[in-house]
C-alpha cells in the first residue's frame, strides 16, 4: 500500500455514515426561501375556499342564508352540509372510530365548528363572503366540565348517536359517555392499596394544550375531470394513509388520487388526521373541476385542528414505609370534546396510557379511561409524544414526587429503589409492554453527577432557611424526571390505522454510477430525514451521504408507509431502511464475487467495498459494484441494484432519559427563572448527533411552554380562550431557558441497527421536569400538588395561597 | 375592488403592479411578485415568519399594506446569496451551526438578523435573544438559532467563531 491510499477511518469519514454531524441536506434550500411548503402551491385558475365557523358552543342551527355572500363577485360557491349529505360526506370517520362532522347538520358542538365553505377567487373575497353568511341559532345548554358531563342530567351533545349506546370500544354509560377503557389486574391492585402501609392519592390535570406548528394545515386539492383522477397536496404527516382515507371517502380509486406532503412547516402530531378543511376543498375542487386551497389561519389552527391532552388523572400509588412501590392505580377522565378523533392505533382508545408504571418495577396496576364528550373542539393528538406517553409520564412522575415527599425520602433514592434493574430487560411490565433495552441506575447517576446534586440540596436546604428567615423572596426548586418513552408504533399485531397495519417501508435505488435515490413512507416535518435516511444508507452500502438523495412525500412514487409521529420514523422506517440495504448488500455481494471471480464466501465487506478474505488489495467498490449491476451480472442474475422493505417491527422502542431543572421562584411576583436544564437522553444508536441534539432543543422548549404557561381553555359559556398567539404562550429567545443535553447509548435489541427515536423524549420527560421544579421549591411549605400551566400569576396565587404576602 | 398601482424595488429589481389597496404586504410578495420565501404563521404581528427588509428596516410584512411600501427597497431572503450564488453569512451560519428544522421560520428569521447585525455587528448573546424576540420558531428552542447568528457575526467581521461553552 502506498500513502496516498485513504485509510479505513477516512474511508469511512467520507461516509458521512452513522454517528457523523453531518450538515443537513434540507438546509440548502430553506435558508434561501427556496423550501415547497403547500402554500406558495399556485396553480392556474385556483379558487380559494374559507369557513363560516359557529360563534357558538352549542346551539341548533336554524337557518343558514347563504345568498348575500353567493351574491358577492368573486365568490364561487358556499357548501353547506345540505350540500355534503347527498355524497354522504357531512360526517367523516375519524382515527378512533366514531365520526365527526365536515359542516355542521343541525347543530353545533363547540364554538368556531365549521359551519359553511366559501369558495371564492382569492382569500380577500372568500374572507368577505364568510362574513356575509347568515346562521340562525338556538343556543343550548354547554357541557364544559368533562367531570360533569356524565352527570344524569347532562345535556346530550352528540344527538347523531345518542342511540348508539355501542361504541367502537364497547358499552356506553351515558349518552355523553365515549369509552371505559382498562388494563391490568384490578382486584390484585386494589388488594394492594387495601393493605399497604403508604398510600397517595392525586388528581393531576394535564391541561388542554395544542401543537401549533408554525406553519398551519393546508391543501390544495385539483380535480382533473379529463383523466378522472384528483391530486391532493397538503400538511401530511402521513399521507398515504391520507390517500387510502380520500380514496374511501371520494369513491376514486386509489391509484388515480394522487397525494403529497411536500416541505411541511413543523407538525408534532397536529397533521396527522383529517380535517373538514381538506374534505370540503376537495369536494369543491370535485364540483367546481378547478383546483381549491385552503388555508388555516391561527385561531383556527388554536380553536379548532386538534387540541393535546386535556387528561384528568387520579393517581394512586401504594407502597413500603421504606419507599418500595407495590402497587400503581389510575383513574382517567378523558375530555375528548365534541368528536372522539384521537390519531391513536385503532384498538388503543386511550393510547398508550399503560405505560404509566413508567421506569420502576411495579408489580401489579391497574388503569382506568372514561372518555367523555365536551363542548370543546375534537381532537386528543400526540401532541410531540407517542400516543398519551406524555400523560402517562407525567402522572407517574409526579406521583413519585408526592410520594418521596410523604415518606420524608429524596425523590431521586426513591426512583433509584425501584427503577427497573439492568438485568429484568427484556421486562414485562404490569400493564403489559415488554420494554426492550435499558439501564436507569448507570442514566440517573451520570446526570446526578453532571448537575452535582446533592450540592444542589445542600444550596437548596440554605435558601429555604434563609427563606424563613426572611431573607430572600426566592424559592429554589429542583425538578428530577426519570422518563421511559414507548415509540415506534408498531408491530402489525396490535397496532393499526384503520385497519392498515403500522408498518413501514423503505425503497432503494443504486444508479449505475453508483449514486442512489431512496423512497420512505414516512414524512419529515423538520426532523431532517433526508439528511439522516442518507446516513443509514451510506454506512450499510458505503456509498457517500451525499450522493444519496431521500424523498418523501409523494405517494406515488415512494413505497406505502404509515407516516410520521410518535417517534415511528427511525425505529421502524429507519430499520426498513437498513433492511432494504441489506438486500442490496446481499446481492452486491455475489457481483463482486463473480468480479473477482471468487466464491461468494471468500469476500467480505469493508466500509465501502468487498474484499477477497486475507487479500485486501483484491477489492470493487460498491461503486464499481453498481455499474456491474447494469452491465456484469453472474449468469443468470437479474439486472439492477435496488431493493423495497416494509418492515414490521418485532416490538416498539423505548428510549429513556434522566432530567433535571434548577428553578427560582420569587414569591412576591410568581416569577420562574431557570436556572439551568440538564437532560440526558438515551435513544439507543445515534444516527446524528447534531441532530439528536437539536431535536432536544426544541422538544425542551415545547415542554417548557406546555408547563410553564401553554394553554387553551374555555370559559364557563364554552368560549374559547387562548386562540390566538396573543393569548397562546410561544415562548421566545429571551423566556426559553439554556439547554445542557447528554447521553448513554443502550441499543434497542431488536432494532437493526439499535436505533430507539428520540424527537419527542424531551417534551415527555421535559414537562413533569418543569413542573416537578414549580412543586419542589413550594414543598416545603407543604403547598400539596401544584397544577400545571406554572406562570407567573398562577404561581403568585400559589403564594398567595400559602399566606407569603400576608 | 378598485386597483392602485405600486412601484418598489424587490432585491434590487424594479417591479410595479396594480394592486387592491387592502393588499398586505405578505400577500404581494407571496402571491404577486411569486417570492414565497417569508412565511405566515400568523394572524396578530406576533410570529416574524413574514419578515422582510424594507428600506434597511425589519418589518413584519403581514403587518404592512403593499402600498405602504410604494417606492420602497425591499430585501426578502431570495436576495441574500450573493448573484454567483455563494450563500450569505447568515444562510451559511443556519446551516453549519443547526439553527433550523422545519425551515418555516428561517426565512424571516434570517431576515431579521440580517438586520440585527447592520445595527449591532457584535451582538452578545443577550442582545440577540432580544434582537430576535419578535419571531417565534416552534423547532430549536433557539440555542443553535442564537449560535448561527454568532457564527455569521464572526464570519462579518473577519474573526474566528468561538463557541462558548455550554
Ligand atoms: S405572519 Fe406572523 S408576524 Fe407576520
Ligand atoms: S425551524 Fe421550524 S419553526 Fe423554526
Amino acid at each position: 500500500m502506498n500513502d496516498m491510499t485513504p485509510t479505513q477511518a477516512e474511508r469511512t469519514g467520507k461516509l458521512e455514515g452513522l454517528g457523523c454531524r453531518r450538515k443537513r441536506t434540507e438546509d440548502i434550500r430553506f435558508t434561501q426561501g427556496r423550501g415547497n411548503y403547500v402554500d406558495d402551491l399556485k396553480l392556474p385558475g385556483m379558487l380559494f375556499g374559507d369557513f363560516v365557523r359557529s360563534s357558538h358552543p352549542h346551539a341548533r342551527i336554524k337557518s343558514i342564508d347563504t345568498s348575500k355572500a353567493l351574491a358577492l363577485p368573486g365568490v364561487k360557491a358556499v357548501l353547506t352540509a345540505a350540500d355534503l349529505k347527498p355524497l354522504k360526506l357531512h360526517y367523516m370517520p375519524t382515527l378512533a372510530g366514531d365520526v365527526a362532522a365536515v359542516l355542521a347538520d343541525d347543530k353545533v358542538l363547540f364554538q368556531n365548528q365549521e359551519i359553511a365553505f366559501v369558495v371564492a377567487e382569492d382569500r380577500y373575497i372568500a374572507a368577505d363572503a364568510t362574513e356575509l353568511v347568515e346562521v340562525e341559532y338556538e343556543a343550548l345548554p354547554v357541557v364544559v366540565d368533562p367531570f360533569q358531563a356524565m352527570a344524569p342530567d347532562a345535556p346530550v351533545l352528540r344527538e347523531d348517536i345518542k342511540d348508539k349506546m355501542d361504541g367502537a370500544h364497547g358499552p356506553r354509560k351515558h349518552p355523553n359517555h365515549i369509552f371505559n377503557w382498562q388494563v391490568g389486574d384490578k382486584q390484585g391492585t386494589d388488594a394492594v392499596f387495601d393493605t399497604a402501609e403508604v398510600t397517595t392519592k392525586d388528581l393531576f390535570v394535564y391541561h388542554r394544550t395544542h401543537p401549533s406548528p408554525l406553519e398551519t394545515c393546508q391543501c390544495v386539492a385539483s380535480m382533473d375531470k379529463i383523466k378522472g383522477e384528483l391530486t391532493v397536496w397538503g400538511t401530511f404527516q402521513a399521507p398515504h394513509v391520507i390517500r387510502t382515507v380520500v380514496s374511501i371517502l371520494s369513491g376514486i380509486a386509489e391509484h388515480k388520487v394522487h397525494v403529497i406532503a411536500p416541505d411541511i412547516g413543523g407538525g408534532f402530531g397536529n397533521k396527522v388526521g383529517v380535517y373538514p378543511g381538506y374534505v370540503c376543498a376537495i369536494v369543491a375542487s370535485i364540483v367546481l373541476g378547478v383546483p381549491v386551497k385552503w388555508v388555516e389561519d391561527r385561531m383556527e389552527n388554536l380553536s379548532t385542528t386538534s387540541f393535546a391532552r386535556d387528561y384528568h388523572m387520579t393517581t394512586e400509588l401504594a407502597a413500603t414505609k421504606d419507599g418500595k412501590i407495590l402497587a400503581m392505580r389510575i383513574h382517567v377522565l378523558a375530555d375528548h370534546g365534541a368528536f372522539d378523533a384521537c390519531a391513536d392505533p385503532s384498538r388503543w382508545p386511550a393510547g398508550f396510557m399503560n405505560i404509566c408504571t413508567g421506569s420502576y418495577d411495579i408489580p401489579v396496576a391497574h388503569l382506568e379511561v372514561d372518555g367523555v364528550y365536551t363542548n370543546k373542539a375534537s381532537g386528543g393528538v400526540a401532541y410531540r409524544c407517542s400516543f398519551r406517553v406524555t400523560e402517562a409520564v407525567y402522572s407517574i412522575e409526579r406521583a413519585i414526587e408526592v410520594l418521596a415527599h410523604k415518606l420524608g425520602m429524596d425523590s431521586v433514592d426513591l426512583r433509584m429503589k425501584n427503577f427497573i434493574k439492568a438485568e429484568q430487560f427484556p421486562y414485562h411490565s404490569a400493564l403489559g409492554w415488554e420494554y426492550d433495552s435499558g439501564n436507569y441506575h448507570v442514566a440517573m447517576q451520570k446526570a446526578m453527577d453532571a448537575v452535582g446534586y446533592p450540592a444542589l440540596r445542600a444550596e437548596q436546604k440554605t435558601r429555604q432557611e434563609a427563606f424563613r428567615r426572611g431573607e430572600t423572596r426566592q424559592l429554589l426548586g429542583i425538578g428530577v424526571s426519570f422518563f421511559t418513552e414507548i415509540v415506534g408504533a408498531g408491530p402489525s399485531r396490535n397496532c393499526d390505522i384503520l385497519g392498515v397495519g403500522m408498518f413501514d417501508s423503505a425503497e432503494i435505488r443504486i444508479h449505475p454510477t453508483g449514486s442512489i435515490v431512496a423512497r420512505m413512507g414516512t414524512k419529515s416535518q423538520g426532523q431532517g430525514h433526508e439528511t439522516t435516511y442518507a446516513q443509514i444508507i451510506a454506512t450499510e452500502l458505503g456509498i457517500p451521504a451525499d450522493d444519496i438523495t431521500v424523498e418523501e412525500g409523494n405517494t406515488d412514487t415512494a413505497p406505502y408507509g404509515l407516516g410520521t409521529y410518535g417517534s415511528r420514523s427511525t425505529p421502524v422506517a429507519g430499520a426498513a431502511t437498513a433492511m432494504a440495504a441489506r438486500k442490496i448488500r446481499a446481492k452486491a455481494q455475489m457481483i463482486a464475487a463473480h468480479l473477482l471471480e471468487v466464491s461468494e464466501y471468500d469476500v467480505e465487506w469493508d466500509i465501502d467495498r468487498f474484499k477477497v478474505k486475507g487479500l485486501p488489495e483484491k477489492f470493487k467498490t460498491m461503486k464499481e459494484i453498481a455499474w456491474a449491476a447494469y452491465n456484469n451480472l453472474p449468469p443468470g442474475m437479474e439486472p439492477g441494484l435496488e431493493a423495497v422493505n416494509y418492515y414490521d417491527p418485532p416490538n416498539m422502542t423505548y428510549p429513556f432519559g434522566a432530567y433535571f431543572c434548577v428553578m427560582d421562584i420569587d414569591v412576591d411576583t410568581g416569577v420562574a427563572k431557570t436556572r439551568r436544564f440538564y437532560a440526558l437522553d438515551d435513544c439507543g444508536t445515534r444516527i446524528n448527533p447534531m441532530i439528536i441534539e437539536g431535536q432536544v432543543h426544541g422538544g425542551l422548549t415545547e415542554a417548557f411552554a406546555v408547563a410553564m404557561g401553554q394553554e387553551i381553555t374555555y370559559d364557563a359559556q364554552g368560549n374559547v380562550m387562548g386562540a390566538s398567539f396573543m393569548d397562546f404562550f410561544l415562548p421566545t429567545a429571551v423566556e426559553t431557558p439554556k439547554w445542557e443535553t447528554d447521553f448513554t447509548v443502550t441499543p434497542s435489541p431488536h432494532h437493526p441497527i439499535g436505533a430507539k427515536g428520540v424527537g419527542e423524549s424531551p417534551h415527555v420527560g421535559g414537562v413533569p421536569c418543569f413542573s416537578n421544579a414549580v412543586n419542589d421549591a413550594f414543598a416545603f411549605l407543604e403547598a400539596g400538588h401544584i397544577p400545571m400551566p406554572h406562570h407567573a400569576w398562577r404561581l403568585w396565587k400559589v403564594a398567595d395561597g400559602l399566606g407569603l404576602h400576608a | 375592488m378598485s386597483r392602485v398601482p405600486v412601484k418598489m424595488t424587490i432585491n434590487g429589481r424594479a417591479v410595479e403592479a396594480l394592486i387592491e389597496p387592502r393588499t398586505l404586504l405578505i400577500h404581494f410578495l407571496r402571491e404577486q411578485a411569486g417570492l414565497t420565501g417569508a412565511h405566515i404563521g400568523c394572524d396578530t404581528s406576533h410570529c416574524g415568519a413574514c419578515t422582510v427588509d424594507l428600506n434597511a428596516m425589519s418589518v413584519k410584512s403581514c403587518t404592512v399594506f403593499a402600498i405602504q411600501a410604494n417606492g420602497a427597497e425591499i430585501v426578502t431572503i431570495e436576495g441574500m446569496a450573493a448573484a454567483d450564488g455563494t450563500l450569505h453569512a447568515l444562510q451559511d451560519g443556519f446551516r453549519q451551526m443547526h439553527g433550523l428544522q422545519c425551515g418555516y421560520c428561517t426565512p424571516g428569521m434570517i431576515m431579521r438578523a440580517h438586520s440585527l447585525l447592520k445595527e449591532n455587528p457584535n451582538p452578545s448573546e443577550d442582545e440577540i435573544r432580544i434582537g430576535i424576540s419578535g419571531n417565534l420558531c416552534r423547532c430549536t428552542g433557539y440555542q443553535n438559532i442564537v449560535k448561527s447568528i454568532q457564527y455569521a457575526a464572526a464570519k462579518i467581521n473577519g474573526v474566528p467563531y468561538q463557541e462558548a461553552a455550554e
